[in-house]
């Protein structure tokens, strides 16, 4: 059994001490090569014996119930096996650690586009045909599709720290600013599938999943069986971004399938299943309002929003989560609206909260620099606070000085000059740049550690949903053991395997990081007792182990395996520090004077966010989350049908996700070396949503200095460019 | 896909072209049949008809084969020397991989993008004459400008067919009684009027074999515009095919086509009279621009596309008479 | 019916319904499931494959028009233990992350490369008759591959590396 480390007070930095010298490293990842060959085995590659396909069926009605299908008319389909419902379908994907089933509507409908049956065939043809093809009878029910139209909606009381009215009515200089942000998909390359098969009573479900510990227990609650029923495995996972935290509906359909039939069964959800049903990131309309003095102390901050979701799902996009730690202020408050609508329900979709919210946030900022006449980067320089703004906390570390400071000096921001003044040609050149702020959590993980003479096994049912998990889990096992990390084999995505954190909110390094480095240190202890000298005396480096003047080879000592498992979970230093990934973005855009297209021409993020452990696998990750906020600035827009609340654009030529060509070559990262000994035992942060985090508000402050005319409803599209430029011509 | 029956011609006079639906590269067609938008009990697989892969020169122009590939045409010598807005205008359309298996005549009869078209759980004449239109009233960013019915508002999607109507090229059918008959690119496609179903004149057994390219004017500059929501690999929300012929600082003549702005390539003989004879400036540009653009659009969200495509027309009109400086950062690219 | 197809040098008869897309029969019926299916409709690239030299969407593809034809995918490339110049770039400048679209990414960077060494332009070539190797240019024509990840400029590196060992 794993005894249970809970983070109480600040850890000694054992990874800095290790000898190994891998750790931080940009070692490539140990699953490469096999992922550029096509070897890597994502959920529909597993070869099943057997198999039949299954395709899920949606509603076209935006509330109501389903009163009967026409089953005759493809029944009749060559190859056709089954048409299934049941109760125990879910309605939508389990939100991200859920650890229950998600609502199970029956025969209800709740959003157009909602999973209502799934039709098994021989081939994946005659499902998808039959899928089509089926006739279902419905009882509508009027349902109110869009924020604006609902008169379901709750409103949280704000959250305040000291006075926001006073400060404000007080206040020198303020701008009162309205934004919107669009609904928008996570819309991973891999579809969301599954593969079911059942043996002797349990079930054992390949699927697409970030979270397998908690993805387990939906499964179970689900179906009404117990864990220990429920196997799921997902090594390689083609992307979540949060879509793939909670438990989807191709997975119990699939499972379901697999029992009613008595033979595996394949559920791949087409592109469309995916924006139809797949939990969206909610659209915001926010309200930021700062104050502050003459000389540029920020004195008021206000930020409000309206998200939606259906009816029945706990979450709600945090759009002012950043709002309320990153900058100081007199009085604060923040205030959320929920609005309920009958729409594709929204979920986590990477770095929720920061991702929009600092649109605003960041968008905001700037102007009112512009209001001030101040620089920008001075402005924010000017109103860091001492201790998070609305609890007190302490920052465990914080460099966003440095950040902004380093960031100024390596993009060339002193050549900026004035709003509208730089062109080349019919296009006109602009900087802008936005802070980056993502909070850091430790969630509780563990993991399990084999050690035979020079070879290590690590064992989690962690994923990688390309994060580099593979990669960091060797490292950090390899530093603690002296061993070159080709000797260490992760096992991953696999629910027997001890249960860790999961991939998501950027805590899966941290936290299952944390769990694999504990284990090594047991094992650690084991070998300073086979080499009979005390833990601190040891030194393991190069498959030798050393101490008490004695130098022997793990492979002679280690001869019978050695086993550990550890868990951790937060405790007393999250209550009393405030961990957060910290950055600035700067960005140079053009924009077109005649068509306000824009391209981003470069980009430099610099950011600080505790113990690199694998610079090549956290660079990637930064550049994406940079990329995506690019996204976000520039191109992504999930449009509903304003009268039925349906995905308007359910594929990816409609849902614009950036291409190659959206993304200059020349995008640019710097880590600042930082530890954050509050944070867990290996000094880390989260990294892969700091990168989005106010990434987007750099870009779209570029284009407010390029043209000196302000983007406030998100996507800037050449139309919504072009409207802000307002030139006569 | 619902099931058919996959009949291979080998012949332009095979009996199945008249009955089947015809199928060469197959990347709008699949597409749509996949979520049973099309759902062909016949399908007649043309690519294995000779003849109809080759470009070959006619007169002072060409006759590119029907079966010739986007990816082929684009980057034709003789095209790239003597038509390089039809270069441009395919190669800004679609992705390499799409290229390379479209066709000429495909494309020429791809399909509208309406998102609404393409759902099946959406009222939609085009799909089914007299089920309504469910883009009334919906999300239209995409929709047309000109030339809509109260039936159908959808846009036509190529790029390919804006530059051969900027170049006049012509559609050369083979009717099933075996005769050839030439008609200019534009009148290819129908009004929507009350049959938006009928994208195309073109009749059951009626086979595009090729599309004659008429030599270019003399000296002319050339360039095709596509503005879109993404840097790449997106349809165009407006686009502009121009080929300008200069004597002087004088527009001789002006050859233009637009995209993305109405059910077929748009055209406006009052905007080629308005040039002609007058001396290239901004001013004649944004006035000849005001004639161009209608008063209103028939959707709400297609109120940009007015201002959209008078400004990218002055953009594309300063470029190819030598206005504009070209200095800058030429991603979005006119000019060849 | 019955089509027959090179894969990697390896010619197979299969029987399929008509409907069978290049796709599946390369994924269900040959077991070669390092081809993806990302969205089925050609608009994401990850199931791109060389059909007789160039680079398609395997998904619009009926594997019935494809009698005789020959089709390279990724596992043609190069496996872990053999991988190719392009594959070890890839590696080594982490030109992916989920890996998804990778194998899509590679086919379509190998074609790439050939269509400018054979001068075929692109829609950014300044000289439609002479197109350059360069980051913008590479931008372009890869935009047929999407990648949710972002690695996009990585890839763009691993293949200009690659581009670079080949010269």
């Amino acid at each position: 059994m794993s005894d249970t480390f809970t983070m109480d007070s600040p850890q000694p930095r054992l990874l800095d001490q290790t000898g190994q010298g891998v750790i931080g490293t940009p070692m490539n990842r140990p699953d490469g090569p096999r992922k550029v060959s096509g070897q890597a085995c994502y959920t529909a590659d597993a070869v099943t014996e057997g198999v039949a396909h299954g395709v899920l069926v949606r509603s076209t009605i935006s509330r109501g119930r389903v009163t009967g299908m026409d089953l005759a008319s493809v029944m009749s389909i060559d190859g056709v096996i089954d048409v299934i419902t049941d109760p125990r379908m879910i309605r939508n994907p389990a939100q991200g650690m859920a650890g229950e089933a998600p609502v199970q509507p029956g025969d209800a409908v709740h959003y157009h586009g909602q999973p209502i049956a799934l039709v098994v065939a021989e081939s994946f043809e005659a499902a998808r045909d039959a899928a089509q093809r089926l006739t279902v009878h419905y009882e509508t029910e009027e349902a109110s599709v869009t924020p604006e139209g609902t008169s379901a909606s709750e409103t949280d009381d704000p959250e305040t720290a000291g006075d926001f009215d006073a400060a404000w009515q007080a206040a020198e200089v303020k701008v009162d600013l309205n934004f919107t942000t669009p609904s928008q998909a996570a819309a991973a390359m891999e579809p969301h599938a599954a593969i079911a098969e059942w043996k002797d009573n349990s079930v054992t479900v390949h699927s697409s999943l970030q979270m397998i510990r908690f993805n387990k227990k939906e499964l179970a609650d689900t179906l009404g069986i117990d864990p220990s029923q429920v196997r799921i495995l997902a090594p390689f996972v083609g992307g979540g971004f949060g879509s793939k935290l909670g438990l989807g509906p191709e997975a119990v359909a699939a499972a379901i399938a697999s029992q009613r039939l008595g033979r595996p069964v394949r559920v791949v959800m087409t592109r469309q299943n995916v924006f139809d049903c797949v939990l969206r990131r909610s659209e915001t309309a926010q309200r930021v309002r700062l104050g502050a003095t003459q000389d540029g102390r920020i004195t008021a901050i206000s930020h409000d929003d309206t998200v939606s979701n259906l009816d029945g799902e706990g979450f709600s996009e945090p759009v002012s989560q950043a709002s309320q730690f990153l900058y100081g202020a007199d009085g604060l408050s923040f205030t959320q609206t929920v609005a309920r609508i009958a729409a594709t329900p929204a979920g986590s979709v990477r770095a929720p909260g920061e991702a929009v919210g600092m649109l605003g946030l960041e968008a905001a900022m700037d102007e009112l620099a512009e209001r001030l006449g101040m620089d920008p980067v001075e402005l924010r320089l000017k109103n860091l606070p001492d201790k998070h703004p609305m609890d007190g906390r302490e920052y465990s570390t914080r460099r966003l000085a440095d950040c902004l400071r380093e960031g100024a000096e390596n993009f060339g921001w002193a050549q900026r000059g004035a709003a509208g003044m730089r062109r080349e040609g019919d296009w006109m050149i602009g900087m802008g740049m936005a802070s980056a702020a993502r909070s850091s959590m430790l969630v509780k993980s563990a993991s399990r550690v084999r050690l035979t003479g020079d070879r290590a096994v690590v064992e989690t049912d962690m994923t990688d949903i390309g994060t580099g998990t593979y990669a960091i889990l060797a490292q950090i096992t390899a530093e603690m053991l002296g061993l070159s990390p080709e000797r260490v084999e992760v096992r991953l995505g696999d629910s027997d395997l001890p249960g860790a954190s999961g991939s998501g909110g950027s805590f899966g390094a941290n936290s299952a990081g944390s769990s694999t480095f504990l284990a090594a240190r047991k094992i650690r202890r084991r070998i300073a007792d086979l080499l009979g000298c005390a833990e601190d005396d040891l030194t393991l480096q190069g498959g030798r182990a050393r101490g008490l003047n004695r130098d022997m080879a793990l492979a002679d000592l280690v001869q019978e395996e050695l086993e550990a498992e550890a868990t951790i979970k937060a405790g007393k230093t999250a209550e009393s520090h405030f961990s957060s990934g910290f950055g600035a973005h700067f960005a140079e855009v053009a924009v077109n004077e005649w068509t306000g297209e824009v391209r981003v021409r470069r980009m430099l993020s610099v950011m600080s966010m505790g113990r690199i452990l694998n610079e090549k696998t956290a660079r990637s990750q930064a550049l994406g989350g940079m990329i995506w906020g690019i996204g976000a600035a520039l191109t992504e827009e999930m449009q509903n049908d304003q009268r039925d609340g349906h995905v308007v654009t359910r594929d990816l030529a409609n849902y614009h996700v950036p291409s190659h060509a959206d993304v200059p070559g020349d995008m640019q990262v710097l880590f600042l070396e930082e530890r954050d000994d509050w944070a867990n035992p290996i000094q880390t942060k989260g990294i892969g949503e700091l990168g989005i985090s106010g990434a987007g508000a750099a870009v779209l402050n570029a284009i407010a200095h390029a043209t000196g005319h302000r983007v406030y409803d998100f996507p800037a599209l050449p139309d919504r460019v072009i409207a802000a430029m307002e030139v006569e011509i | 896909m619902r099931p058919f029956d996959y009949v291979r011609a080998t012949a332009p006079d095979d009996a199945a072209l008249v009955s089947g639906q015809i199928i060469a590269g197959g990347t709008n067609l699949l597409d749509l049949m996949k979520i049973q938008v099309m759902a062909p009990e016949t399908l007649v697989d043309i690519t294995r008809i000779d003849g109809l892969s080759d470009i070959t020169t006619e007169g002072d122009g060409l006759r590119i084969g029907a079966l010739v590939t986007n990816t082929a045409l684009a980057q034709d010598a003789r095209v790239r020397a003597g038509w390089p807005l039809l270069s441009r205008a395919i190669l800004a359309g679609a992705s390499a991989q799409i290229r390379n298996k479209a066709t000429t005549g495909g494309n020429l009869l791809q399909r509208t993008r309406c998102p609404y078209f393409y759902d099946t759980s959406q009222p939609c004449n085009k799909r089914r004459p007299g089920d309504g239109c469910a883009a009334k009233g919906g999300e239209g960013r995409m929709l047309a400008l000109f030339g809509t019915s109260e039936h159908c508002l959808a846009a036509h999607p190529s790029d390919m067919a804006v530059a051969l109507t900027a170049l006049r090229a012509e559609v050369e059918i083979r009717t099933p009684h075996g005769d050839l008959r030439r008609i200019p690119v534009q009148q290819l496609y129908h009004a929507p009027s009350d049959r938006p179903d009928r994208d195309t004149v073109l009749e059951a057994g009626d086979l595009i074999t090729a599309v004659i390219l008429p030599a270019p004017l003399v000296g002319s500059r050339q360039g095709y515009r596509k503005v879109r929501d993404r840097a790449s690999y997106a349809f165009a929300l407006v686009s502009v095919a121009g080929s300008i012929q200069m004597e002087g600082d004088m527009i001789s003549r002006a050859h233009l086509a637009y995209g993305s702005v109405a059910p077929h390539p748009w055209t406006d003989g009052a905007v080629a009279k308005m040039l002609e004879g007058q001396k290239a400036s901004d001013a004649l540009f944004a006035r000849v621009a005001d004639a161009l653009v209608p008063d209103r659009a028939p959707h709400p969200d297609t109120e940009y596309k007015r201002r959209l495509l008078r400004r990218t027309f002055i953009a594309t009109l300063r470029q190819l008479t030598g206005l504009a400086d070209t200095s800058g950062t030429d991603i979005a690219r006119t000019q060849s | 019916m019955k089509t027959t197809l090179t894969v990697n040098g390896t010619q197979h008869e299969v029987g399929h319904d008509p409907r069978r897309t290049l796709l599946d029969t390369l994924r269900d019926d040959l077991g070669l499931t390092g081809t993806k299916k990302g969205c089925d409709h050609g608009q994401c690239g990850a199931c791109t494959v060389l059909l007789n030299g160039e680079r398609v969407n395997s998904c619009l593809c009926l594997t019935a028009m494809h009698d005789g034809d020959e089709i390279t995918t990724i596992e043609g490339i190069g496996a872990p233990e053999r991988l190719s110049a392009l594959q070890r770039a890839f590696v080594e400048r982490d030109g992916f992350q989920c890996g998804y679209c990778t194998p899509g990414q590679i086919m379509s960077a190998t074609a790439m490369l050939k269509e400018i060494a054979e001068g075929s332009p692109s829609y950014v070539s300044d000289d439609l008759d002479a197109p350059k190797l360069s980051d913008g240019e590479m931008a372009e024509r890869m935009s047929g591959n999407l990648c949710r990840c972002s690695a996009y400029p990585l890839i763009r590196e691993a293949i200009a590396m690659a581009a670079e060992v080949k010269e």
